[in-house]
């Protein structure tokens, strides 16, 4: 996902400087977009048929569907454990990304913003580590954090003997992926507080305002938008993220079952590809409408 | 930063330290976790909480005799260099005929591919894209992980290398042109040179975002001979015992390399920050 701008509109197109020509252009974009077609766009459109149907994937012999109308849909509807897997993502979205990721990226990007260039090094370099640190690599070194027996959590906590993934799985997969993700937020919001006049600031300063005051009457009204889209865009990532299956693969008993897990172990486990094309597809449904709105807003912010 | 007097009321020197340790507090908290990556690959005894290190090079002794690690290396290698130069040769075609040449439709195609990039995802195309790999009779190959990710990385690779096409001058192409260059002689000895950092751009993040991609070759990968590093962590977290706890230190370390050095060379270098990648 490019954080770029949303294209221009009205810019006429430039001449054909190279003389390539519209028949040779069309030659050179055709490679690029058959595979787009190929691996993304024809898979998002047949979810809608695998959906439709009783598709089954048993051992490794496939059992010739038959198309059964919307009933994978209303099984949806009465699915507690679809309805868990929405409710434990909805958790897992608010808990480490709207807040946690959000929140800590803020704070970073604000104090950061006047401490000394090698104490602000310091904080990036770990908080940037995390973030291009391979997501296996990272979804590991939690996984041995969080160990009952030789974990680092028990041993500075003094809490010998507790497994964190099992007793906590939901908590631990909200401070994993807050931990994760943070640094996007915080170079995001740095950029975006650099747009707040200095002059405001002070003057906020000379009447006396106090640091929330200032917050609020000052710094929010040049960086609402930069707030609103960064939501957007983390969230969309989080619901849609696979890591929490590598720290519990969606136990102890469903407890920690997102829906990207849910769709994993339906299809794979459970062999049952026509119920999981239908999940599949409301949750393309779902990416669409943030997706939209996240353009519309990137839009009138340029 | 400017030095000013400071005032020193106890109100200000208590605020100081908050400030501190609330920066000390948040340092520990990214910096903690990664103990495990630093000190566990060089200790004899890892997994027994936190103490100081048993230095040893024995794990890595371990990892290198592993019957599939450093192959799965190799299988990450293959897969991500295929994936990153794919990206990179069809987006810059695609991204320069969409820069230079009034395509019908230039406009609308652009927000589709930004659209693309960020609905489907990984995780949302998992179950169509598996059916269909599984009746291409593409299950267990290398080269269909390279295609999917492909596939998945375009769009964004396309609306990112537009950027840096759009930023160079046309009057170059224009003077070539008029001394009577061919369009493949201004495509390489005009526009390539000046163009060079933004691929090298958009190459590195393509490698770095398929070299972290588990789904896609979790998926269709059935053989443990062919997994690429990112599901050999899985698989040898799944066979439990002594051996992957010396192991799996080890290659988490080794995995991690080639992604930071690549992150710090194109920083250094072009002062580059990752855009999120599609990341599934």
């Amino acid at each position: 996902m490019a954080s770029a701008s949303a294209p221009a509109r009205g810019r006429a197109p430039a001449r054909d400087v190279a003389g390539l020509g519209v028949g040779r252009a069309f030659g050179f974009v055709a490679p690029a977009f058959l595979l787009i077609g190929a691996f993304l766009i024809f898979p998002a459109v047949w979810t809608i048929y695998i959906g439709i149907t009783n598709y089954r994937l048993t051992g490794v012999e496939a059992v010739s569907p038959s198309i059964v109308g919307l009933s994978n849909y209303t099984k949806a509807l009465n699915d507690a454990l679809f309805h868990n897997a929405l409710w434990l993502t909805l958790v897992f979205v608010l808990g480490s990304a709207i807040i946690g990721q959000n929140i800590l990226g803020f704070t970073l990007a604000w104090i950061l913003r006047r401490t000394r260039p090698a104490v602000r090094r310091t904080v990036e370099a770990f908080t940037l580590l995390a973030w291009i640190l391979p997501s296996t690599v990272v979804a590991y070194l939690w996984v041995a954090f969080y160990d009952r027996d030789g974990g680092t959590l028990n041993s500075l906590l003094g809490t010998q003997g507790t497994a964190w993934l099992i007793d906590y799985p939901m908590a631990c997969l909200v401070v994993f992926n807050t931990w994760r993700g943070t640094a996007f937020s915080m170079m995001l919001y740095s950029s975006a507080l650099q747009a707040v006049p200095p002059s405001q600031l002070e003057s906020a300063r000379m009447v006396g305002a106090s640091g929330w005051q200032t917050l609020r009457d000052v710094v929010f009204p040049h960086i609402r938008g930069h707030v609103l889209t960064n939501t957007l865009l983390i969230s969309l990532w989080t619901a849609n993220d696979f890591s929490p299956f590598l720290l519990t693969k969606g136990g102890p008993n469903h407890e920690s079952e997102t829906v990207p897990v849910y769709i994993y172990n339906v299809a794979l486990q459970g062999g049952e590809l026509g119920y999981s094309s239908a999940i599949s597809f409301l949750l393309l449904i779902a990416n669409l409408l943030v997706s939209l709105v996240y353009l519309r807003l990137l839009r009138r912010r340029s | 930063m400017t030095r000013r007097s400071l005032p020193t009321t106890p109100a200000f020197v208590l605020r100081r330290i908050g400030f501190y340790v609330l920066i000390c507090a948040i340092t520990l908290f990214f910096a903690v976790p990664m103990l495990w990556i630093a000190s566990a690959p060089f200790d004899a005894s890892p997994g027994l909480g936190v103490h100081w290190p048993d230095w040893t090079l024995e794990n890595f002794r371990k990892t290198f005799e592993h019957p599939y690690a450093m192959h799965s290396m190799v299988n990450s290698l293959l897969i991500c260099v295929t994936t990153a130069l794919a990206v990179t040769a069809f987006a810059a075609l695609a991204s320069y005929a969409l820069s230079r040449v009034r395509v019908p439709g230039r406009d609308a195609l652009l927000y589709g591919l930004l659209l693309l990039s960020s609905v489907v995802t990984g995780t949302a195309a998992m179950v169509p894209i598996f059916v269909m790999m599984f009746q291409l009779g593409l299950i267990d190959s290398r080269f269909g992980v390279a295609l999917v990710m492909t596939g998945g990385l375009l769009p964004a690779a396309i609306f990112i290398l537009k950027d840096f096409v759009d930023a160079v001058p046309k009057s170059y192409e224009e003077s070539a042109r008029v001394f009577g260059a061919s369009t493949g002689q201004i495509l390489r000895d005009v526009v390539l040179p000046v163009a060079r950092p933004g691929l090298a751009t958009i190459m590195v993040w393509a490698f770095v975002n398929s070299w972290g991609n588990f789904l896609v070759p979790f998926l269709l990968l059935r053989s443990i001979d062919k997994q690429p590093g990112a599901v050999l962590m899985q698989t040898l977290t799944d066979e439990g015992g002594s051996v992957n706890l010396q192991v799996l230190p080890v290659f988490s370390l080794l995995f991690s390399i080639p992604v930071v050095v690549l992150y710090l060379l194109v920083n250094s270098r072009y002062g580059f920050r990752f855009h999120g990648g599609i990341k599934s």
